[in-house]
């Protein structure tokens, strides 16, 4: 111990504590504080570009699945419009059949109430004039047969022999 | 690498008898880990016997009721007592004692310790330089590194790509998980620092020129004691709970270990000042010694296993420079880890 202290030297020792800590200091304010702090701005950037990359991916995939629903909704959207028109076509044909047959059914039904109303005018007509001609054609027969005395005297007892047989 | 400051002809090594080279090679040792007060590259020997010194003197700075400032070629290597304002000053093993004329005579107790009066002395030495040399070289290389991430969008440029990892490491691997992810910010500073400043002070005492800051045992010291100072006034009111009322145990115990867990507070850092200077100190020994070998040997056998050996000691030793500087570190964010830990469930 004796021989470990006796080389001690109090003007070294006071040397290296001012040279040691000034190193310290001036190497604190020039040169540690900026080189860390580079360091740092460096390790943060490298990392916030690494963080925004994988972002980015993220999104890209995102993106692309957003894209894929899109695709398919897309799709989805257009085979139910398709659907829709089909179905709509079908209704409108299905109507259109209806409203068709119907309109000729009441064609049908007004015609043939036509025909029946014509029909009865014309067995009306046809009617009247029968008994028109009937008359007429009676009116001839009986003054034909009323012209001379013994045809009506005959035609009376005839009658009269019906009606007595009746 | 060579350099002793007390002017030791290298002419013993050459002619002395095996046991005085050994004893040279000790004592040139134990200088060359000393610090000194000036800044020697090598020395060699002329041919008229002359040791000649190649480098450059540094301040002496004394406090000695008033401040005398000079330059230590004064001391002409320790060899000569400087004058300055009618005091008298010599070098006597790496230390300035204050003396009473130019003749300069040290006066020894019976243990060969000087017992002249020694001078506060706030000299430049050769530690202290290179203390400044490495603060200059880290605060330029940390800045330029900074305006590097300024200019460049947040990135390193240059220097800066191979710091980068080791910052991070320091941050990710030692201050994190030891402190925490809440407070280990404010330690930063300090870990990071910290870390660099052993490193590289380790291997400048790796380099021929260098001698190891981190061997004297003044800046280990200064070193442990920030540690603790920071973890004492970071310690919240759990840390010290735990110190002097240890929760979860019968009350005789609590008394028994508030003074083992207060003694523990100053053992870790004062572990911390003994585990780098010891660690340094030794490996420079090893390697000094072994390399010293090659010259004891003086024959290519022993020389040259003495080489290769050296060669791997050296690269363990770039090994332990940064080994002991992470150790250091981690050790100091588990301190104030363990200062800032909040209070969690009985799980002690």
């Amino acid at each position: 111990m004796e021989e470990l202290f006796g080389g001690f030297s109090l003007g070294l020792f006071v040397w290296q504590a001012i040279l040691f800590i000034a190193l310290i200091l001036l190497l604190k304010k020039f040169a540690w504080k900026p080189i860390l702090d580079s360091v740092n701005d460096r390790e943060e950037g490298i990392k916030n570009a690494l963080e925004s990359a994988e972002k980015a991916k993220l999104e890209m995939q995102n993106l692309q699945a957003d894209n894929q629903k899109l695709l398919k909704e897309a799709r989805a959207e257009r085979e139910s419009m398709l659907k829709d028109a089909r179905d709509m076509k079908n209704k409108m044909i299905e109507d259109a059949k209806d409203e068709a047959n119907e309109a000729a059914g009441k064609l049908i039904s007004q015609a043939q109430a036509s025909i029946e109303a014509e029909k009865k005018a014309a067995i009306a007509e046809l009617k009247s004039q029968v008994a028109s001609l009937s008359i007429e054609i009676a009116e001839k027969v009986v003054r034909a047969e009323l012209s001379n005395k013994d045809k009506q005297e005959k035609l009376v007892e005839s009658m009269l022999g019906d009606a007595k047989l009746n | 690498m060579s350099y002793g400051q007390e002017g030791h002809s290298e002419d013993h090594l050459l002619e002395g008898s095996k046991a005085d080279k050994e004893t040279e090679m000790k004592e040139y040792i134990l200088h060359h880990l000393k610090d000194s007060y000036d800044f020697g590259l090598y020395s060699y020997d002329t041919d008229n016997g002359e040791t000649k010194y190649v480098g450059f003197p540094l301040p002496v700075i004394l406090w000695d009721g008033g401040l005398k400032l000079f330059m230590s070629s004064k001391f002409h290597h320790g060899e000569e007592v400087a004058e300055v304002g009618g005091d008298y000053y010599k070098v006597y093993h790496a230390k300035i004692y204050k003396v009473d004329g130019p003749k300069g005579t040290i006066n020894l107790d019976e243990h060969h310790h000087a017992t002249n009066a020694k001078p506060l002395d706030f000299s430049i030495t050769k530690n202290v330089a290179l203390i400044f040399m490495v603060f200059v070289i880290l605060f330029f290389m940390f800045k330029g590194m900074a305006q590097s991430y300024k200019k460049n969008n947040n990135l390193p440029m240059g220097i800066g790509r191979i710091l980068e990892p080791i910052v991070l490491y320091v941050r990710d691997e030692i201050a994190i998980p030891n402190i925490g992810e809440k407070h280990y910010k404010k330690y930063m500073s300090y870990l990071l620092t910290v870390f660099f400043f052993v490193w590289i002070v380790n291997l400048f005492g790796l380099t021929p020129i260098g001698m190891n800051v981190t061997n004297n045992i003044a800046v280990t010291l200064c070193l442990a004691l920030i540690t603790y100072i920071i973890t004492t006034f970071s310690g919240n009111k759990n840390y010290w709970k735990h110190i002097f009322w240890m929760p979860g145990v019968p009350v005789p115990m609590k008394i028994i270990l508030a003074p083992i867990e207060l003694l523990g507070t100053f053992i870790k850092p004062f572990a911390l000042m003994i585990r780098l200077y010891a660690n340094i100190t030794a490996g420079h020994i090893v390697l000094m010694s072994i390399i010293g070998m090659m010259f004891i040997f003086n024959n290519w056998i022993g020389s040259s296993l003495s080489f290769v050996l050296a060669f791997v000691l050296a690269i363990l030793e770039l090994l332990v420079a940064v080994l002991q500087a992470y150790i250091f570190t981690v050790l100091s964010a588990l301190y104030f880890g363990m200062a800032v830990e909040e209070h969690h469930d009985e799980a002690h």
